[in-house]
Order: structure tokens, then sequence, then C-alpha cells
């Protein structure tokens, strides 16, 4: 059981993490780039999981997703999948939830690196996507990095989102920070404690080495 | 021969800025870009290289038209063909100095890469990272990558103004070689009167985004009477009195030396300035 939930914790954060890092990179670079008017609406809507409760969001989803709504009815009558209460379900959340912690370090690394390097590729005759594959991503790995980890960890701990559109199925939906509430509710504090040294050693570890690596990334590029 | 008239208006806090630059520029010539800072010699080359896009105009590059506001046509800087130095180098630090050449290439030569190394004497260093580099080196570097696709144009932004008298002396040398054996039609931006004397054999003035005056070098000084053997181009340090004439102390290259004027010469001059001073060489002594 305590496996089994942290399992599918980390099977969250990673599918979650994967998603996030293909369709973050085009999203960061479009904002890094664009002159659209806009823009401030975008990074609007994509800052908002930072601020908003977790439930609110949480909520909305179990509107437009569930059964009854146009989204939910046309995937369960056409893919036979139900959005809500499902892996599925949690991935959605998690992913919409996550979205700025992948987008704006990856932002703000495009950024932060000097313009002449694009311009010089750009010169040099290579494409915009020769340029942000060969000069930009490798010149920012270590924001990539900072983006892959914060996505990674925040998923794991993610809370309200899940418990909203996810539910509690053990096995299915029900992921360690939930388990942990759910403990401390049935006075179970061994296994809670369990669940949250567990979270709590495994995240301080993921953040130990993204800042080791950082330092030798950091190093290489100056 | 390439052919350019291009306007381009900037916005800057409350004032508007209007660059026009109206000039033709031969096949194969090194040319230099002088002006002082601000007044748009580095959106000159901009603008040609195609980093930025005029407002109206055209450019015309032996008869291939890069850019026309009327056709519609502005090709993007993939497309344009040229070599830009950037002032701030740009090496890419993910890359070697070598990847960082082959990263140029469109098509692989790397005997080419090679003579070119051999060009700016960095043979020894094709496998060092550019943080590894000094600055100097690192100019060469960005020199040869910006030549390794065998460009039609050679443009480069103040190559040269974080560098020092020696390493300036040595890159001059390396450009002078460079045109020498591949020919290209370049364009540097340079605020030195000795380097464009030593490296141009025509010059446009640039003043308030306009080319006021252009030709060879000899119009910065706008004095046709001259016919001195002797000629350098040398910055006031000091004037001072002694009885009746002046001691001006000048600045020729790295050397310091001293001349006589009279107060009516010194009025027109300020310490700072730069000047042409000229001798005739009826009896040099020359020492060996």
């Amino acid at each position: 059981m305590f496996l089994e939930t942290m399992l599918l914790t980390f099977k969250v954060a990673l599918h979650t993490t994967c998603i996030l890092f293909i369709i973050g990179i085009p999203i960061a670079f479009w904002l890094s780039t664009t002159k659209s008017k806009f823009k401030p609406i975008f990074e609007t809507i994509i800052s908002m999981p930072l601020v908003l409760p977790p439930s609110v969001i949480g909520f909305y989803l179990l509107i437009f997703l569930g059964p009854s709504s146009f989204t939910g009815s046309f995937f369960e009558d056409w893919f036979d999948m139900r959005l809500v209460f499902s892996y599925e379900g949690i991935i959605i959340g998690s992913t919409i939830f996550s979205f700025p912690f992948m987008v704006h370090p990856i932002q703000s690394g495009l950024q932060s690196l000097p313009k002449s390097l694009t311009e010089a590729s750009y010169t040099l005759g290579k494409s915009k996507l020769q340029t942000l594959f060969y000069i930009q991503l490798p010149n920012i790995r270590a924001s990539l990095l900072v983006g892959v980890v914060l996505t990674f960890a925040h998923t794991v701990g993610e809370f309200g989102v899940v418990l909203m559109i996810g539910g509690n199925i053990p096995g299915v939906t029900r992921l360690a920070s939930i388990a942990i509430y759910d403990e401390v509710e049935a006075l179970n504090y061994d296994l809670a404690n369990q669940y949250a040294l567990t979270l709590f050693v495994i995240c301080f570890i993921i953040l130990l080495v993204v800042y080791m690596m950082n330092r030798k990334f950091s190093g290489v590029l100056k | 021969m390439i052919e350019i008239d291009i306007q381009k208006s900037f916005k800057n806090k409350n004032e508007q800025i209007n660059f026009h630059f109206k000039t033709t520029i031969e096949n194969n010539s090194i040319n230099a870009i002088f002006g002082q800072s601000g007044s748009g010699k580095t959106t000159f080359l901009r603008l040609l290289s195609g980093l930025e896009t005029p407002d109206i105009g055209y450019i015309k590059v032996n008869d291939k038209i890069w850019f026309d506001s009327k056709k519609k046509i502005n090709l993007v800087p993939q497309k344009r063909d040229v070599g830009f130095v950037f002032q701030d180098y740009a090496l890419f630090p993910n890359m070697s100095v070598i990847k960082n050449l082959r990263f140029a290439q469109q098509e692989k030569n790397e005997n080419f890469l090679q003579e070119l190394l051999e060009i700016v004497d960095l043979k020894e260093l094709q496998n060092k990272f550019p943080n590894a580099l000094s600055g100097g080196e690192k100019q060469r570097v960005a020199l040869i990558r910006a030549v390794a696709r065998r460009p039609k144009l050679f443009l480069l932004d103040e190559a040269f103004s974080a560098l020092d008298y020696s390493m300036r002396q040595q890159l001059q040398d390396s450009i002078d070689k460079i045109h020498k054996s591949f020919k290209m039609t370049t364009l540097f931006i340079s605020h030195d009167i000795s380097e464009v004397y030593r490296l141009s054999s025509h010059i446009k003035i640039v003043k308030n985004g306009k080319i006021v005056k252009e030709g060879t070098p000899d119009i910065l000084f706008d004095n046709s009477k001259i016919s001195g053997k002797f000629k350098f181009s040398a910055k006031i340090l000091k004037i001072k009195k002694a009885d009746i004439v002046y001691i001006i102390t000048l600045l020729i290259g790295n050397n310091l030396t001293k001349v006589v004027a009279t107060k009516e010469e010194v009025n027109k001059l300020n310490t700072g300035d730069t000047i042409l001073v000229a001798t005739k060489a009826f009896n040099p002594i020359i020492i060996i």
C-alpha cells in the first residue's frame, strides 16, 4: 500500500514533467521572443497557478472535465476515457498546475542569454530551430534543469488540485500528499510519518543534486 | 558593387532619431566606418546584415536585391551571406574553438578551417573552450568564424574597442591578412585614425545617422595642401606655453613626442583633439 502510493506519486510527477518539458520549451521560446501585445495576457494565464488556490483550479477542472460537461462527455464517448477521478485527470490537473514552474525558468534563461549569440547564429546561416537546439538550449542547461526539478518536486507535493479532480482512490489517484492527510485523519500517525519523512528526504536529495549540478554548469559557461 | 539607400527612424526616449544611409561600396574593398558613438555606425551594419529592418529604401548587392521596401523584399540574415563580427565576440560557450568554426561552415572543409587558424595563430588553442581564451584570442576566433563560410560581405562591429594596443596591432594584422587572402568586401567600424589609415582603402564618416563624407582616408583631414612625406595622426595630451611659443605633447601610436606651435595654431586646439602632424622628410635621421 505504502509502496504503491509512493510509486504512483513519482509516476505522476514523471509524466507531468515530461509533458511539460515538451510543451514548455516552445511556449517559453515564443514568450521570450514575441513582441505581441497579447504577451502580458498569456504570461498572466501561465502564472495564475502560482497565486490561485489549488482548489479553485481543481474546482473548475472538475466542472469542465466532468462527465456531464462537453469536454468530459466528448472524451468519454470517443475515447472511452474518463477525465475526472482517474489517472488521466490528475495528469491534466498537475500539468496545468505546474505550468509556470517549467515555463518561467526556461523563459528567463532564454531571455538572459546575450542577444548576440542568437544573432551570430542567424548570420552564420542557421535557422531559428537549429539555433534553438544547438545554441540556445545547450547554453541554458542550468535553467532547463531548474525547470525540470521544480516541476517534478512541485507535482510530488501537489495536494489541492489532485484531491479535487482525482479524489482519493487507492492505487489510482491516491498520491502521497493525500495519503498523509488521510492517515492523520484516521489517527495513523506512524504511517503518516512514514510518508512525510520519505517525501522530505527525497525532495531534499533532489534539490541538493540540482544545486550541485548547477554549480558545475555555471562554472563551465562563465 | 553594393548600392545602399535606406532609412530608419527610432524613438529614443523623447527624441526622434532618423537614420538615412545612402552610399555605394565597391567589391573587394575594405571600408572604415568612422564616427562618434551614437552616430549610427552599428545600426548601419545591423541594417546591412538583416538583423534590423529599414523602414524604407533598398539594398542591392551585385544586382541581387537584399532589401527593397517597394517590392516588399527583405532577405533574412540567414540568406544574406554576411560574416558579422560582434563587439562582444558572441562565441558559443558550449562549443570548443574548432566546433565554433565547424558550426559556421555550410560545407565541411577542415583544411580551410586549419588554414584560418594558422592565419590568426590559434592552431594550438583549437580544442579550448571560449571561456579559457583571452580577449584578443576570442576576438580572433570571432573573426575567422565569420570568415569560415566565405561570406560576400564581411562586417566588423567595433571589433577592436575592448583590446589593448598590442592586441589591436595583432588583430589588425589578422584582418589585413584575411582580406589579402580572401578579398571579401569588408566594412569595419573604428574610432581610431591609425587603424583607419592602416587597413582601409575607403572611409565613410557617419554623423547623426547620415554618411556625411566618403572617400580615401585622407578626407579625414580635409587638407589637400599637405604634401609631407611623414604623416601621423596624433592625440594632443598637453599644451604648454614656453616663452613665445607653445609646446604640444602628442601621442602617436604609443609613442610620446613634442612639437612647437604658434599662439594662433594653439588657439584652435584642445587637449584630447586628434590632429595630423606632417613633416617633409628632407633629412630624417635613421637609427637601426
